[in-house]
């Protein structure tokens, strides 16, 4: 029944090609920890992604119950944290998983950089990685504040100041990112929702399939 | 792969006709012990996500996610804590060199050199060399940001005052409050109610609930002031004043 199925797409899209793009690549022996316990070092990339999997999916859960309104963002959060079932859960995954992806990446990046992979021909994919790393420290930073807590608020303020501080444009950073000029507030609290939500995970999810793409195209750079 | 004249396409689209099979390659023809990502290494890669999704659940379930009182933006003691993932920033623009006004230096200029450097590195260093002992400049740049993001983030970390962290931002029980008591009544009528707020929990003056003290001795600052409050301000009869203060010293009572 499924081959038939499948059959029946490839006739009419021909995705064989494609299935084998994605599936059937080699995987050397020298980033197998099967065989070389050492190469654990090349599961870090993987891992982060796989946080960031995560990271995806707890937060499309927690959007079910979050409200970013000044009012009631501190009370949902509350809400999910105590009276949703599992609601601590998931609430902790997007939590600790925020941790968890900087600390991934960050080991990955090592890796990376120790194994001189950034080497030609794959400068392009570590400039791409870098920026990988910058929209997940924005995603940090715009998440912090959307708890609507003590904690996040005067973080926050901090994070705007020195945003501000940039020379020649630094008002106008701090309006788009406060929405105000001088509140941080009501207007901050949904721009950064937004951020974190729209903005920031669409230039995520480009910039990954650049990574993903880059690398079946030029392969796992070779042993040392 | 048959091209040009002669290929057949599946009805009027570009998709050709003659299908590829879908037939993994063979990888023994590879190098050392090359195997096929599918179905192969995804699995041993499934067995390692899932161990790492095992002890990431014990840290979630050992480890509720933390959460502070509503945001008040009138607290101004509040000593901010960002994510300790950017704690080495904050930590650097707490040094002379970095703050006030240099404070360009600080959030901008040495930042801006370490992050240029890490997003421009294959063209800083384009040597061939790819073992790290083959390029001591690379390595040992790469070695310094490392400590100093380190020891930066140490730094914050031991002189950050975690005690007042932890009390500063606490969740404060909200007080069952019996508002249809006399004792309230009274306390609303005797403009109390003004300065402890609508449920004892304060404002101009400090809050009521669980207060700790005797009947007698709320009675007696009831009539002659605190601190900041004046003498004078409960007008009202004896008797009232005996209620007001046995209400206040359970508020939750019927």
């Amino acid at each position: 029944m499924l081959n038939k199925i499948y059959d029946w797409v490839d006739e009419r899209l021909d995705i064989t090609p494609m299935w084998r793009d994605i599936a059937d690549h080699e995987v050397p022996e020298h980033v197998n920890p099967a065989h070389h316990f050492s190469a654990f070092v090349y599961c870090f990339g993987g891992l982060t992604f796989f946080v960031t999997v995560i990271q995806i999916l707890s937060g499309m859960f927690l959007t079910m119950y979050y409200v970013p309104d000044i009012e009631n963002a501190w009370r949902s959060v509350y809400y999910l944290q105590n009276e949703v079932a599992f609601g601590v859960i998931v609430r902790g995954m997007h939590h600790w998983g925020a941790s968890l992806v900087i600390v991934m990446m960050f080991l990955h990046t090592l890796r990376v950089f120790f194994t001189g992979s950034y080497k030609k021909p794959r400068e392009l994919n570590w400039v791409v990685g870098v920026l990988i790393f910058f929209v997940m420290l924005g995603l940090g930073f715009t998440g912090y504040l959307l708890p609507w807590d003590m904690k996040a608020l005067f973080a926050t303020k901090v994070g705007i100041e020195i945003a501000a501080a940039t020379p020649l444009i630094g008002e106008q950073i701090r309006t788009l990112l406060a929405g105000d000029p001088n509140i941080l507030g009501a207007q901050t609290l949904t721009r950064f929702f937004a951020i974190h939500v729209f903005f920031l995970p669409g230039a995520l999810l480009g910039l990954m399939a650049a990574h993903f793409i880059m690398i079946r195209k030029q392969g796992i750079s070779g042993p040392l | 792969m048959h091209r040009g004249k002669g290929m057949k396409f599946v009805g009027d689209s570009r998709v050709p006709a003659n299908r590829k099979p879908n037939i993994p390659k063979d990888y023994s023809e590879f190098p050392g012990k090359t195997e096929a990502f599918w179905p192969n290494f995804l699995l041993k890669e499934w067995l390692v996500g899932a161990v790492f999704l095992i002890g990431f659940l014990s840290l979630t379930v050992a480890h509720e996610p933390p959460l502070e009182k509503i945001a008040d933006p009138t607290d101004a003691g509040y000593i901010p804590l960002p994510d300790w993932y950017f704690l080495f920033l904050y930590q650097l623009l707490k040094y002379d060199f970095a703050s006030g006004p240099y404070n360009v230096i600080g959030a901008f200029v040495i930042p801006g050199i370490a992050f240029g450097a890490l997003l421009l590195a294959p063209f800083i260093d384009r040597g061939p060399a790819r073992r790290p002992g083959k390029r001591p400049l690379a390595t040992g740049f790469m070695l310094l940001g490392v400590a100093a993001t380190i020891f930066l983030t140490w730094e914050s970390v031991a002189y950050h005052d975690w005690e007042t962290q932890r009390s500063q931002g606490e969740i404060v029980a909200e007080v069952e409050v019996n508002t249809e008591a006399e004792g309230y009544a009274i306390y609303e009528q005797q403009g109390c109610i003004n300065c402890h707020g609508e449920n004892l929990e304060g404002g101009a003056g400090p809050a009521l609930a669980d207060t700790g003290l005797s009947a007698e001795e709320i009675a007696e600052i009831a009539v002659n002031g605190q601190g900041d409050m004046p003498a004078g301000l409960f007008e009202g009869s004896d008797e009232e004043l005996q209620q007001l203060a046995e209400y206040l010293t359970d508020p939750a009572a019927e």
